[in-house]
This record gives C-alpha cells, structure tokens and sequence, in this order.
C-alpha cells in the first residue's frame, strides 16, 4: 500500500504531542502518530522505548500527561467507553482465565458483550473454530501451549467484534510455526478491514506486516513511513567480503571501492545493489587479481539498517536468525 | 438494556466466573471451610470440658462450652473465608485479565462486585456448615425464627464488611503471597475478643482491647440473640462497626482498584 492511498481513509487514531512521565522518568516525550483506518501500523522499537505505555494511554489504561488523543473518534480521557466499545486490546501479559477452559473463556466475552446464550455459544464456536482451538476447547487453559494461548487471547478480544485493534508484541516469546500462525491471523483480519496497531520489537515483523512503521527510541519518534519508504532513507546493501591473509585484503582494498574495511576482521564491505551482472563484475575484479576469499555474503538493506541509521545502536536483541547477513 | 441492567447483567457474568473458580480450584474452598470446622472439634472436644468449668458449669460443661463457642467460631469462619477473597482478587490483578476487563466496555464495578457476591456465598456457605455441625456435637438455642434471621442478618453485615476489606487488601497487594499473609491477623480478633473466653477474664490490656474491637460486639449480640440476653446495645455498635468498616474498605478497594498500576512485566 502506498501513502497516497493511507492518505484518502479517515483516521482511526491521531496522536498529537502524547506526553507521558513516571515519577520524573519520561517515557513518552511528545509523540505524533496518525493511523488510517483498515491499516497495520506497527511501532517498533526495543525494551523500555515506551510502546507499552503508549498502547496503554490509547486504550484507556492509563491517562496521559498531555497531548491530543483521538482513538476511533473519541477522546480515551474523556470518554473511555465509547473507545472501549470500539476497540479490542491483547497486550504482552496474557489475558486469559487459567482455570477455566478455553470455551469458558469465550463465553465470558460473549457475556459480557451480552451476547445472549444462544449468540453467545454459536460466537464462541465460530472463534474457537477460526482460531483453531475445537480440540482443545473443554481443556483448562492452564494445560494450553504459548501458541494456543496467545490464539485463544486474540479470539478474546475479537469476540465483540471490534473495529481496531491493539497488540502488544503479539509474538514475543512464541516459537517460529507459532509467530507465523498468528502472522497469518493479523494478515486476515486486516483483509477484513480491522484496522491493526501492534508493538514490536522484531524488525522483521513489522516488515512483514505493517503498512506503516514508526521507530520509538527513548520516547520520541525517529522516523515514521511505509517500509519502503524506510529502507529508501538508509545506505543500500552491501557485498561483505572476506579474505584468506592481509595481502589479499590490501590487493583487494586497492580493486574496489570499499566503504568499510575490517583489517583484524579482514573483511571489506562493497556497495551493491546485489544484482548478478554487479556480482560477476566484482568476482571477475577479484580473480583477475588471484585474490583469495575465503567467504562472501550478500545485505540487503533492511529494518535492522534503519534502526542502526536512526537509534544509533544495532539490535541485538534480535533474536531471529533470517535478520543476520543473507547469503 | 439500560446502563443498570447492563451492571446487573455484568455482576452476575463475574459472580458466574468466580463460582466456577471455585468449583476449580476446590482446595482453597476446603481449607477455608475445613478450619472453622477443625478449630470448633478442637475446643469442644480438647478444651471444651475444662473452659467449660470455666464458665461455672460445674456440671455438662463441654456442653456449656458448645453453646458458648458457636458464635466465636461462627466469627472465625468468617474471618477466614475471606481470606480466599483476598488470593482471588490478587490473582486477577497481577495477570493480565484484569487489563482485559479495564479496556471492554463493561460496568466498571462488575470485577469487584463478582468477587464480593461469591466471597459474600462462600462466608454463609461456611456459617451453614459450622451451625448444622453445632447442631449435632450438642450446640442446643431457644431461639425465635426472627432471632435467627437477626442473627444469621448480622453475620452477613459482618462478612459484608471482611469481604470488602479483605478485597481492598487484595487489591492493595503486590504479589498473591502478600494477599494471602495480609489479611491473617482477622483470624486472630476473634480470640482477642468475647468468642472463646468472657473477657472479664483476660488481663487488663487485653480486656481493654478486646471490649472495644468490633468482633466483639457482634460476637456478643449473636450469642445473645441465640442463647438469650439483652441485646440492643452490642447490635447497635456491630452494626455501626460493619456499616463503618464496609464503607471505608469499598470507598478504599474503588480507589486502589482505580488507581492501582497495571501488571508490568
């Protein structure tokens, strides 16, 4: 999706100037958000930047300290129900009853969205169906899986249905088949016309989700746009080369424009757009010269760089694999 | 459905899942019945004969003894059952269902008003228990219907009070250990007081501090209006005791409820 398109949908949260402070400690120091409806828009950002407290001040659990907050046309201060009943919220704690089964979760939440008996039961099998939980349904949740759990959270805060949705690092701590599951999950109920707010910490899946991402660094926003738009902003990708002794490095140093050189390392970084002919023209280069390398990779440009242009700190957090250099 | 409604609906909803709590996690249930139950064989049948003397029967004292321990022990029952309420509450508000509950547009007070109406079940469901047990060791009462109800009346203004303070206790606790040990010290006021000896008979500092705790002139208006005996005075200051102590701890439980910080991990 483009901007222009985010452009032409009304907005189902604007954030102007959201201050908050703990006890003198500023955890959000006047931050600018607009999210169109029917988008996933993604905050990313590492442990502490804020983007709990900011998910917490937009679904009403916290008040804020100043700024103008509109979450689906209401103000969360001053009318907090009308935002509640327009929103659903799964934040990083999970949000489920463990002595009750996953069934007897659902029927709480249709209850309390008075739902009626007979809406209630067809609502929560509908869910417990979708979400892929009918096995497990009569099961207490305190026998559940994280996977399971965090699918049995969500369908909870979908069973009233709600226009916009708020998820709090929905993936932290869930293992590879289970974060692409629930990728899958926000995917379709964006295709449905939620709109989606989520946090994460993972570069990766804000690439893979959101149509928007905004980076939190120490309570401020550091830059704000589509991936694209982001990945545009930052140095392109890059050859990383490495060598058998010094002397191939010099020779090769001397060969090609490198923009950075690692002689303990002995690696050179070369500018490329990763294309075949740029590659054979640069392998050509090097065997001309009888010049040994010993491993070359290929890199991208990706959020990982963005985030190192624009916090000054590379993540090391990040604990997926697929994020390191790819060949 | 009107707002009212929706609140009503809301309550039972919360009362539906904290019975069914209940029915899970039946152990605590049967600790805070089973105490009472343990603590009234003990004194009737370890104590009884000789507190019994005690009280001037020379004669049939252990049955004497029953007589006199029921609403002491009644008092304990209650005193321990909301210490359940207390772990409860906690539970819920150190995970992260209670941050569910605050951002649905639900009637805010449901979350409190479930567990005070299950706490408020299971404290009579114990009261049940301990006078159907006194009943058969011996526990004998003359009693009118209609003191009866005053009686049973006075418990559940009593339990009113303990619930709502032991759920301001809950909900003031940072941790479910913290709730648990907090509200312990209630079950020891029913033996500073009237419930197992006359307080005529403690020392003086003692008898000082249990002639002025509120336990004491519940205990002492129940015993009376089981047994026998002028009751309006006692009443009058259980009452004002249960009213006083159940406003302050809900006006306390609604404002820790609403300002208390959200589980961070």
């Amino acid at each position: 999706m483009n901007c222009s398109a985010h452009a032409l949908r009304p907005a189902a949260i604007t954030v102007a100037g959201l201050r908050k402070s703990f006890g003198g400690k500023v955890v959000l120091a006047g931050i600018d958000l607009t999210v169109a409806e029917g988008t996933i828009f993604a905050l990313l950002g590492p442990n502490g930047a804020g983007k709990t407290t900011a998910v917490q001040i937009l679904s009403t659990l916290l008040p804020a300290d100043g700024g103008d907050i509109r979450v689906a046309g209401h103000d969360p201060a001053t009318e907090p129900d009308s935002v509640r009943a327009a929103i659903g919220v799964t934040g990083q704690f999970s949000a489920v009853d463990n002595l009750l089964t996953g069934e007897e979760n659902l029927r709480l939440m249709t209850d309390l969205h008075h739902l009626g008996r007979a809406g209630g039961r067809q609502r929560a099998a509908a869910l417990l169906r979708q979400f892929g939980l009918e096995d497990a349904a009569g099961k207490a949740v305190s026998t559940y899986s994280g996977g399971m759990r965090r699918r049995l959270d969500l369908a909870m805060t979908l069973t009233g249905e709600p226009k916009l949705i708020f998820l709090d690092e929905p993936t932290t701590g869930l293992d590879p088949p289970s974060r692409r599951t629930m990728w899958e999950i926000i995917r379709a109920l964006a295709a449905d016309g939620v709109t989606i707010f989520l946090t994460t910490q993972y570069l990766d899946e804000a690439d893979q989700l959101a149509d928007r991402i905004a980076v939190l660094d120490h309570g401020q926003i550091v830059v704000e746009g589509t991936p694209d738009e982001l990945k545009r902003q930052i140095p392109g990708g890059h050859v990383a080369l490495e060598f058998a002794s010094p002397d191939d490095l010099v020779v090769a140093a001397d060969l090609v424009h490198a923009t950075s050189r690692d002689d303990a390392a002995l690696t050179l970084q070369v500018p490329s757009d990763g294309s075949l002919d740029s590659l054979r023209s640069l392998i050509d280069k090097l065997d001309v010269a009888a010049v040994a390398v010993t491993k070359l990779s290929i890199h991208t440009p990706d959020l990982d760089d963005v985030f190192f242009a624009f916090t000054g700190q590379s993540d090391s957090r990040n604990p997926d694999p697929q994020k390191a250099v790819t060949p | 459905m009107n707002s009212l409604n929706y609140a009503v609906a809301d309550s039972a909803t919360m009362l539906r899942r904290n019975l069914r709590h209940m029915q899970r996690y039946p152990s605590l249930t049967a600790m805070v019945l089973g105490i009472p139950v343990i603590l009234l064989l003990i004194f009737v049948y370890v104590f009884g004969g000789t507190l019994g003397a005690g009280l001037g029967h020379v004669t049939h004292s252990r049955a004497a003894y029953v007589s006199f321990v029921v609403p002491g022990i009644l008092l304990l029952t209650l005193a321990g059952a909301v210490q359940a309420t207390a772990v409860t509450i906690a539970m819920d508000m150190t995970t992260g269902i209670i941050a569910r509950f605050r951002t649905m547009s639900i009637a805010r007070a449901s979350v409190l008003t479930g567990h005070v109406l299950a706490s408020m079940i299971q404290s009579m469901l114990g009261v049940g228990v301990i006078i159907g047990l006194a009943f058969l060791i011996g526990f004998r009462s003359a009693a009118s219907p209609l003191a009866w109800l005053a009686a049973i009346g006075l418990l559940a203004l009593t339990a009113l009070a303990l619930t709502w303070l032991t759920v301001a206790l809950g909900l003031a606790a940072k941790s479910v250990e913290t709730a648990s040990n907090t509200p312990m010290f209630l079950m020891l006021l029913p033996f500073l007081g009237s419930g197992f000896v006359p307080i005529s008979s403690l020392p003086t500092g003692l008898h000082w501090f249990a002639e002025y705790q509120p336990f004491t002139p519940v205990t002492t208006a129940v015993r009376r209006l089981l047994l026998g005996g002028a009751v309006a005075d006692n009443a009058i200051v259980a009452i004002a005791w249960s009213a006083a102590v159940a406003l302050g701890a809900y006006l306390w439980a609604r404002h820790v409820y609403n300002t208390r910080p959200l589980p961070v991990r």
